[in-house]
């Protein structure tokens, strides 16, 4: 066994895990606030990207400028899905409202098919290209980058979550929404909050992604892999989703070096059949007793 | 005008229809489906086909997640089953069409009940997202169990023939898929008369009092499970007669959103509900092409923007009848007819 081989795919494969983390801690967000299962997180991933596209190659403007401006839009775009479609399916059972974001899912594929047409299209690049190095071990300064904005933006949400007030607000919400709402708290805003924050770094992260792999209108199959670490993880739980991340990234790695590309899915797939058999509800979630 | 049927037994309430005058609707809509096949173009003969298709696999669907509460993402991986299964037989044993739909449907069936054990400890959402990992599972079997399936290029089966006749085209196909189809879901209808329909109900409503009144949850979710991908499975071996080409990227994981789509636009938890919704969607991109083909003159690249289009189109549809007609077309078409029931008055 070639251990430099070995240690180099698992730093990708970590690096890879760090941008699951990213995107697995917005579909966490949602879920704790709104309860809502949201499938469109891997097209919502691909909207940033490709806004970030738009006005970073499309119109020019300098890096830093894209960036904030793609943020500010994610936001914006966060909120109106909340205010359009998911406030008024408030109370309609959670099936309703899962198949619904699988339409809105569809329906982002659509507009970005339109605007920015069906081909893959390479991002301008943003991120340091000289090659790393990690004693012998080669990384992808790009990977390298890309899980280091990372890791700053979860330790940022993490702090934010803990002390900020609209933090606290979300996990009073969380916890028990008749008891939030009877303290005070606004919940319809909180819940608009977790989207706006949830759609911001899942555009954040798409912007990452995209600047590593190119981006593509059928990107949104890193959903994909995101719902499996948030299930493995526990839906409602913002470490679980951290550890699953960089558990899930390593094995896609491993599996993809060692038993070749199509294993992936496969394998990530059966790690989720496996930990849904022993604990249903996640490593980390929480177990939810059922009353009549 | 009419208010309403006084009914005065208990046979009179269960039935399927409850007037005389439905019974007549219905022997015109079968007089249709009869001489439908002598004056129609191939074109419409091959839309009609692919419609009972996918009828018979959303009513199959509908049984699990309209009837049963157990939402599904992996009935396109089931039709796969049911194709593999007719192709790999009518390819190496060449046993009769009918042998061939009965023994896809229940290799199907067998898939999916694999698939149903989690559905006692697993409820809900998580449910649908360990068919989807099913879905993955399947897909991979499908492209890399080269000796069985032919790997990536699929299988590519002869035209079947049933008492003589060769099927190889729409005209022929369509006295085979229609039937099985009308078959399958007057079977489904009268399903829910029995009490394995009524425990299936019952489950959705609430699982944990369905169990505290006797039912068997473990037998009868795997039951919902296996009764659903039989009809996944035997859409699947109609699905392989009529394209004859079975390849890993004909059973997609949107097509299951498709079918899940499907019954959510046509109505979750009724009969009509499925047989409208499927037509529906499947007739939706045709009508697109339609205005696309139509639009060309004035749009030059109308045909580039198909494909962004029916994606958009297809999103739209799902997201529009959850929020403003959670019921589906088969309440629409309720509402129609009690509008002239009900006419001069308004309901």
């Amino acid at each position: 066994m070639d251990w430099l081989f070995f240690f180099e795919i698992s730093l990708a494969g970590l690096g890879t895990g760090g941008l699951y983390a990213l995107t697995g801690l917005a579909f966490v967000l949602i879920y704790k606030a709104t309860r809502v299962i949201n499938l469109a997180i891997g097209e919502l991933l691909m909207l940033g990207a490709y806004l970030f596209f738009g006005f970073a190659a499309g119109l020019a403007l300098p890096h830093w400028m894209a960036i904030l401006l793609t943020l500010l839009l994610a936001a914006v775009v966060g909120g109106g899905v909340e205010r359009l479609f998911i406030r008024p399916m408030l109370g309609e059972s959670p099936i309703s409202v899962f198949m619904l974001t699988i339409g809105l899912g569809s329906i982002l594929i659509g507009v970005v098919e339109l605007i920015w047409g069906p081909n893959p299209q390479r991002l301008p690049e943003f991120l340091p290209t000289t090659p790393l190095f990690l004693g012998e071990a080669y990384l992808s300064s790009k990977i390298a980058a890309a899980f280091a904005a990372a890791a700053v933006m979860v330790v940022a949400f993490v702090l934010v979550f803990r002390f900020w007030r609209g933090g606290v607000a979300l996990r009073a919400t969380a916890s028990d929404q008749a008891a939030a709402y009877s303290m005070g708290i606004n919940v319809p805003q909180v819940f608009s909050l977790a989207w706006v924050v949830a759609c911001v770094i899942a555009a954040a992260a798409g912007m990452l992604v995209g600047a590593i792999g190119g981006i593509a209108p059928t990107m949104g199959v890193f959903g994909l892999s995101v719902l499996v670490v948030v299930i493995v993880g526990g839906l409602d739980s913002v470490f679980g989703a951290l550890v699953a991340g960089l558990l899930i990234g390593l094995l896609e790695a491993l599996a993809g070096a060692y038993l070749g590309g199509e294993y992936k899915l496969l394998a990530t797939f059966s790690l989720l059949v496996v930990v849904l058999m022993l604990r249903p509800y996640g490593l980390f979630g929480t177990h939810e007793i059922e009353r009549l | 005008m009419r208010i309403g049927t006084a009914k005065e037994s208990y046979a009179a309430d269960e039935s399927l229809f409850d007037t005389a005058v439905q019974w007549r609707w219905l022997l015109v809509f079968f007089a249709l489906l009869l001489i439908f096949p002598f004056i129609a173009t191939p074109y419409w003969l091959f839309m009609a086909c692919l419609v009972a298709i996918n009828v018979a696999s959303a009513t199959g669907l509908n049984i699990l997640t309209g009837y049963t509460g157990l939402v599904s993402l992996g009935q396109a991986a089931f039709m796969g089953v049911g194709a593999y299964t007719v192709a790999w037989l009518e390819i190496n044993l060449g046993t009769p069409v009918l042998v061939n739909l009965v023994a896809g449907g229940l290799m199907a069936g067998a898939a999916g009940m694999l698939v149903g054990v989690p559905s006692l400890r697993v409820k809900g959402l998580y449910l649908a997202i360990a068919t989807i990992a099913a879905s993955v599972i399947f897909h991979f079997i499908f492209a890399n169990w080269t000796s069985v399936t032919g790997g990536v290029s699929g299988l590519t089966m002869p035209p079947g023939t049933i008492f003589g006749f060769t099927l190889d085209e729409p005209r022929d196909l369509y006295w085979l898929i229609v039937p099985i189809t009308v078959l399958m879901v007057i079977g489904a209808a009268n399903l829910f008369r029995t009490r394995i329909g009524r425990a299936f109900i019952a489950i959705r409503d609430r699982d944990i009092s369905a169990e505290v009144l006797g039912i068997r949850l473990l037998r009868f979710k795997l039951l919902s499970f296996a009764l659903s991908s039989f009809y996944a499975g035997v859409a699947g071996g109609l699905w392989a007669y009529f394209f004859r080409v079975v390849t890993p990227e004909s059973f997609p994981l949107l097509m299951s959103i498709f079918f899940l789509a499907a019954i959510i636009v046509g109505g979750m938890g009724s009969i009509l509900g499925a047989i409208l919704g499927a037509a529906f969607m499947t007739m939706v991109p045709e009508v697109l092409k339609m205005v696309v083909n139509w639009l060309s003159p004035w749009l030059p690249d109308a045909v580039a923007l198909l494909s962004p289009v029916r994606v958009m189109v297809f999103g739209a549809l799902i997201v529009g009848f959850l929020l403003f007609e959670p019921q589906g077309l088969a309440e629409m078409w309720r509402r129609l007819r009690r509008q002239f029931h009900l006419w001069p008055f308004k309901t």
